[in-house]
């Protein structure tokens, strides 16, 4: 077993430098890398291009990093509910590439398996396909992609173990395991890390392979975003 | 009179039928489940990982780690299973769902639609609406029929910056539903007491109108 734990978030973030291109799962607030984040912030890390399907709200999740402008560069698909968001993308001091959310998760996809560029239709016809190779398959028009080239992929699983090897919960799994191994480091925040034997190889979702570095998160706040409810009758 | 929300809801689940893999985008759409015809079995699937989607949760029984694409909470129902996002749209991208309902902000009468953004006012974002539509075999829109200050949204030709080019087959506003076909636009009913002459006034397109044109049975 290679041991992948490292004790710390601080630990775990070495490396990240002002400048680096960040992949970060989590839809809406839901399975974001919440310690991670906290950790950017606290680091003053700047300049980032983060990958990520939205943008936090205004005080949780990547809008904290927002707050504090140390985003250059946002790429994600869906960027409502954030005030400060939409002022700095107005204002132009951030920039933003808005990007169909299946070409987000195959972008990422590409990059773990080692798939350079594909073709999906998503977005022919639009603005989207501006300066973009387009090609015609069985009768029908296709863009070309390019998997994502990024420094870090920083995830977040409901169980890890020392070697790495992850499982997520309900539909906090999204954009996670896409991420694990997209980048040149993953790193991977779990709510509870046992060690590697624990968990039944059976019931993994991402093997270790894709991780390189896993740690406990210390505390899960997990915001809902829009809390719903039905009356009992 | 016009339909409401709920009553376009009620109408367009109608369409859903037997064994159908339904994706619901946010508003109307999210409504259709509330209306599912008694005795066909259908599976709701959202974008953000999940097959089988139940409705929302009582009230101190919401879970974190379960949302829809709206990010609202919810439940799952039996046989209910949890997926990446690369999944997900390999679903949508493949057809394995069969039936897409979402809103548009525009539709033209060759079945472009616009639903993601107004230049220089609202800027959120397209999520999920290109991979769906550039993909999926059936699409059914839940719109209204006219803006606030009463124009049509039902156009020759889209002014807004588009979703997806010839993909929407179907629509169904608060004052009819419209076909979208070869041809343009047909109107195949109208809301209860709403005049042929008043959907053709609220329609900036050409519409096909062949025989009798029915109401629509909303219960």
């Amino acid at each position: 077993m290679i041991n992948k734990k490292v004790v710390s978030v601080q630990e775990a973030l070495q490396g990240i430098e002002n400048g680096m291109t960040l992949l970060l799962g989590g839809f809406g607030l839901c399975g974001i890398p919440e310690n991670a984040i906290a950790e950017l912030v606290r680091k003053e890390t700047n300049n980032l291009t983060c990958v990520s399907n939205n943008a936090g709200v205004d005080n949780f999740g990547l809008g904290l990093l927002l707050q504090k402008k140390q985003i250059k560069k946002m790429i994600s698909s869906y960027v409502g509910e954030n005030a400060e968001f939409e002022r700095q993308m107005l204002s132009g001091e951030l920039e933003v590439d808005l990007i169909p959310q299946g070409t987000l998760a195959e972008r990422c996809r590409a990059a773990q398996a080692g798939i350079p560029a594909f073709f999906t239709p998503a977005g022919y016809g639009t603005e989207v396909a501006q300066g973009k190779e387009s090609r015609e398959f069985n009768g029908k028009m296709y863009l070309l992609e390019y998997a994502f080239q990024a420094d870090f992929s920083i995830i977040k699983a409901w169980k890890g173990d020392t070697a790495g090897n992850l499982i997520f919960k309900g539909t906090a799994r999204n954009f996670n395991p896409c991420m694990a191994g997209a980048a040149k480091i993953t790193i991977a925040e779990v709510e509870e890390l046992v060690e590697a034997g624990t968990l039944d190889p059976n019931q993994i979702h991402i093997p270790g392979i894709f991780v390189q570095r896993i740690f406990q998160g210390e505390k899960y706040e997990k915001r809902i975003e829009q809390r719903t409810t039905r009356k009992r009758d | 009179m016009a339909l409401n929300k709920e009553q376009i809801a009620k109408r367009i689940a109608q369409e859903v039928k037997d064994k159908y893999f339904v994706n619901l985008g946010i508003g109307i759409p999210t409504l259709v489940a509330n209306y599912i015809p008694e005795g066909i079995e259908v599976e709701f699937q959202s974008e953000n990982g999940i097959l089988g989607m139940g409705s929302f949760p009582f009230e101190g029984e919401e879970d974190a780690d379960l949302i829809n694409a709206g990010k609202q909470t919810i439940t799952v129902l039996p046989g209910a299973s949890f997926f990446d996002s690369a999944t997900s749209f390999g679903m949508i991208r493949g057809q394995h769902v069969d039936l897409t309902i979402l809103g548009a902000m525009e539709v033209a009468q060759n079945g472009d639609i616009a639903n993601w953004k107004i230049p220089g006012k609202m800027v959120k974002g397209m999520g999920g609406a290109m991979d769906l539509v550039a993909s999926a075999e059936n699409i059914i829109v839940a719109m209204m029929h006219v803006n606030k200050a009463g124009e049509s949204k039902i156009l020759k030709k889209c002014t807004l910056p588009l979703t997806g080019v010839a993909c929407v087959k179907k629509i169904v506003t608060e004052l009819a539903v419209l076909a979208i076909t070869p041809q343009g636009f047909q109107l195949l009913e109208r809301a209860p007491g709403v005049s042929i002459e008043h959907i053709i006034a609220s329609t900036e397109a050409d519409l096909i109108i062949k025989g009798e044109i029915p109401e629509m049975r909303i219960d």
